[in-house]
């Protein structure tokens, strides 16, 4: 199967380029960005006048395992790759789930699946699950999701463990006391609402914590959602120092704050709690100067009625990976940044810090694509979202951009009506 | 979610659950209201015809007696219907529950519901869900907001002081925990206290508490110069498990009031407290039944507010 997308703005955000390019595609794989190679004879061709091309988005957080239809939002959302936590029901604690999860994704009309595995058994914080045994499986790394480790002996053996085998440790940083009973962030709002609070430095104790650790046992470190400036100094500080450590921030917290909870809005119960503006502009700066690799969704679908409860008991999270790419572009605009730059955050930085053959038009790549219009712009309707969860704190807002087509491995998996 | 919930769209009370965000007039048209019916509360038959046939739904998803006793007396006294439910939380699957009540009551033709719960915001929650002819009234939610209490506090302080614009108030205590305090704060400043103090230790001062317009003392002495109204908090007792505070006795030693701390402030100074009192802990008795304190009138005049809350969102229809 041979397919040529035409006539589109191709967007590669690994070279930093934006060029007018024909892209062909054949037997799932770029072949050619630009002149398509002698003799090359497209049985389908894609008509991309008007539109971008970009390498399709990897997500470093996306809970779609297992479900077509968090498989087809999730290519709605253009995303081709989407990394799932460990925290499913059972946890991937073991080989046979996590081959399952990724050999039933292939059946659905959505991303490559790449699990993460539970660094923990049951992720109950106490035993190491068969790390070795579960990467053979599939998993790109391992990782707690939100449940904590039971002490900091237990995080040196994990991290000691996986360095053994070269394998990656995501870690959400929250220390568990700091952060017991609250709900949100220990600022103004809180204090306003009455809100529990939930200190910067529940975060920032467990970085540095992490940090210490990290550097100590050599091993592979990949820090989920930050929330904080002072948890991005941190971590500036320990990439200057030469440590080698990823992290991303969730798309809510690029662009909300505090200050959007406004009279009790659940919709804005997340974790890590949305914070001060200072931290939503250091989250933005570290994601410009390359301190944060990369923004992610941080989707979940949640039931109906898991907000239709008092904030503080409402069930945290959001449907978030259909607005992936808007809010990207969003960002990209009120930052001045080129698509490319902006892009890279959710293709070619998240790829390599989750170490995927994804997030670039190189020939020879997967064929893995997302074909938008950058200048269509569109209102947040949440009963129009294809996800089974309808929760987001977008609702109602203006967007940029549009995802018209996504491919997964040169097959075309979500196209707008 | 734009625009203020407890207003209609002309700007008048629709709801009541929160001081914050409420126009002066509207606080003192409540005080103005209440002052009408404090001579109610004198006479022999003690009863007005203004919500005849309306039901008040006394919901309370927290215990209380003494708050829940004067909302009941309030709107007997306006002549309306009263049905009480204690609905103990902890027999419910929460949230769901909560709106599957509301649901239910308003079937059951409820004209206005006075609500308490632990959680902060339930009653935004509730007011949400009621249809257009239901009003709420917030009895206490978490640590948000304590409304009613907070202007029964007002209409004492321009009681005994005769308004508010040259006034220096001192809030005492556990801040942090307290929906008293928060909406305390807020009434204070909307009158336009120029000078509103929080007094505590550093772990039971919200952060960032000074946005909301106070200025934050940890030593009582200097809190408490010149003060013309001292409000103190109740303590919980819990309070000491959470390594928030070493003692009852050591936090008595230093945020406790008595008569010597008590004459740092102006000699006219007036002391409340919103009740039940903990003597010994924040208050030492000789104060609390003192020649400065207003702690029994807060009591009467809490039953003349909340019959000028229900009365005039009564009175706001559509």
């Amino acid at each position: 199967m041979k397919l040529l997308i035409r006539n589109g703005t191709a967007i590669d955000p690994h070279a930093g380029s934006e060029r007018r390019a024909d892209i062909a595609v054949a037997q799932g794989r770029i072949v050619a960005v630009g002149q398509a190679p002698e003799g090359f004879r497209a049985d389908h061709t894609l008509d991309a006048t008007g539109l971008h091309v970009c390498p399709g988005l990897v997500d470093l957080c996306a809970r779609v395992a297992g479900s077509a239809g968090e498989a087809r939002a999730a290519a709605a959302g253009g995303v081709t790759s989407a990394v799932c936590p460990p925290d499913t029901d059972p946890p991937l604690d073991e080989p046979g789930l996590v081959e399952r999860l990724i050999v039933s994704a292939r059946g659905f009309d959505g991303p490559q699946l790449h699990p993460l595995g539970a660094l923990t058994q049951g992720l109950a914080g106490e035993r190491l699950s068969e790390m070795a045994e579960l990467r053979a499986a599939g998993c790109v790394g391992f990782g707690q999701g939100d449940a904590p480790l039971r002490d900091h002996r237990v995080l040196q053996r994990a991290l000691q463990y996986a360095a053994t085998f070269d394998l990656g440790v995501w870690l959400r940083p929250q220390d568990r006391a700091l952060a017991a009973g609250g709900v949100a962030h220990d600022g103004e709002v809180a204090s306003r609402l009455g809100l529990p609070g939930i200190p910067v430095s529940a975060e920032t104790v467990a970085i540095a914590s992490i940090l210490i650790l990290a550097r100590e046992t050599g091993a592979r470190v990949h820090l989920c959602r930050l929330s904080s400036a002072e948890g991005v100094a941190l971590v500036r500080a320990a990439r200057r120092d030469g440590l080698a450590i990823s992290c991303d921030v969730a798309a809510a917290h690029v662009h909300l704050t505090e200050m959007d909870i406004g009279y009790f809005d659940a919709r804005c119960n997340l974790v890590p709690p949305l914070r001060a503006q200072r931290d939503r502009d250091a989250l933005r700066a570290g994601l410009a100067d390359g301190t944060i690799d990369a923004i992610c969704s941080d989707h979940i679908a949640l039931a109906a009625d898991a907000k239709e409860m008092p904030f503080g008991e409402a069930v945290p999270g959001a449907s978030a990976v259909e607005l992936l790419l808007s809010l990207v572009v969003k960002w990209a605009r009120e930052a001045a940044l080129t698509l490319p730059a902006a892009l890279a955050a959710v293709t070619a930085r998240p790829a390599a810090a989750a170490r995927l053959a994804a997030g670039s038009l190189q020939p020879g790549a997967p064929a893995d694509l997302c074909v938008f219009d950058a200048d269509a712009w569109w209102r947040v309707d949440d009963a129009a979202l294809q996800s089974g969860g309808k929760s987001t704190p977008f609702q109602g807002v203006e967007l940029p951009a549009r995802v018209r087509h996504t491919l997964v491995g040169g097959r075309l998996v979500h196209s707008a009506r | 979610m734009t625009g203020n919930p407890q207003l209609t769209a002309d700007g008048r009370l629709r709801h009541l659950l929160s001081i914050e965000g409420l126009p002066a007039e509207i606080l003192v048209q409540i005080l103005d209201t209440a002052r009408s019916f404090v001579s109610v509360t004198e006479r022999e038959v003690k009863k007005v015809p203004l919500l005849r046939g309306r039901s008040i739904f006394n919901l309370f998803f927290e215990p209380s007696t003494r708050t829940r006793t004067t909302f009941e007396i309030a709107a007997k006294r306006l002549s309306a219907d009263v049905i009480n439910l204690n609905i103990a939380t902890s027999s419910q699957t929460k949230g769901e529950t909560l709106l599957d009540t509301v649901a239910n009551l308003t079937a059951m033709n409820a004209d206005m519901f006075v609500v308490r719960h632990a959680e902060s915001g339930a009653p935004h929650l509730i007011a949400r869900h009621v249809g257009p002819h239901i009003h709420v009234v917030n009895a206490g939610d978490g640590r948000h907001a304590h409304p009613t209490q907070a202007l029964l506090d007002m209409y004492t302080i321009r009681h005994y002081k005769g308004g508010f614009d040259q006034l220096r108030v001192a809030i005492v205590g556990d801040v942090l925990h307290s929906r008293v305090a928060r909406s305390e704060i807020h009434a204070l400043t909307t009158l336009g206290v120029p000078e509103v103090r929080v007094i505590g230790p550093r772990t039971l001062i919200p952060a960032q508490v000074e946005r909301l317009g106070v200025r934050v003392y940890h030593d009582m002495a200097q809190g408490l110069r010149d003060v013309d109204v001292v409000m103190m908090l109740r303590l919980q007792n819990e309070r000491m498990d959470g390594a928030l505070l070493p003692s009852a006795q050591e936090y008595f030693n230093h945020y406790g009031l008595t008569a010597a701390k008590l004459a740092l402030a102006r000699p006219d100074a007036i002391v409340m407290h919103p009740g039940p009192m903990n003597r010994g802990i924040e208050i030492e008795s000789s104060v609390a039944d003192g020649a400065q304190s207003v702690i029994l009138p807060q009591v009467t005049f809490g039953i003349a507010v909340r019959m000028a809350v229900m009365s005039i969102l009564a009175g706001n229809q559509g």
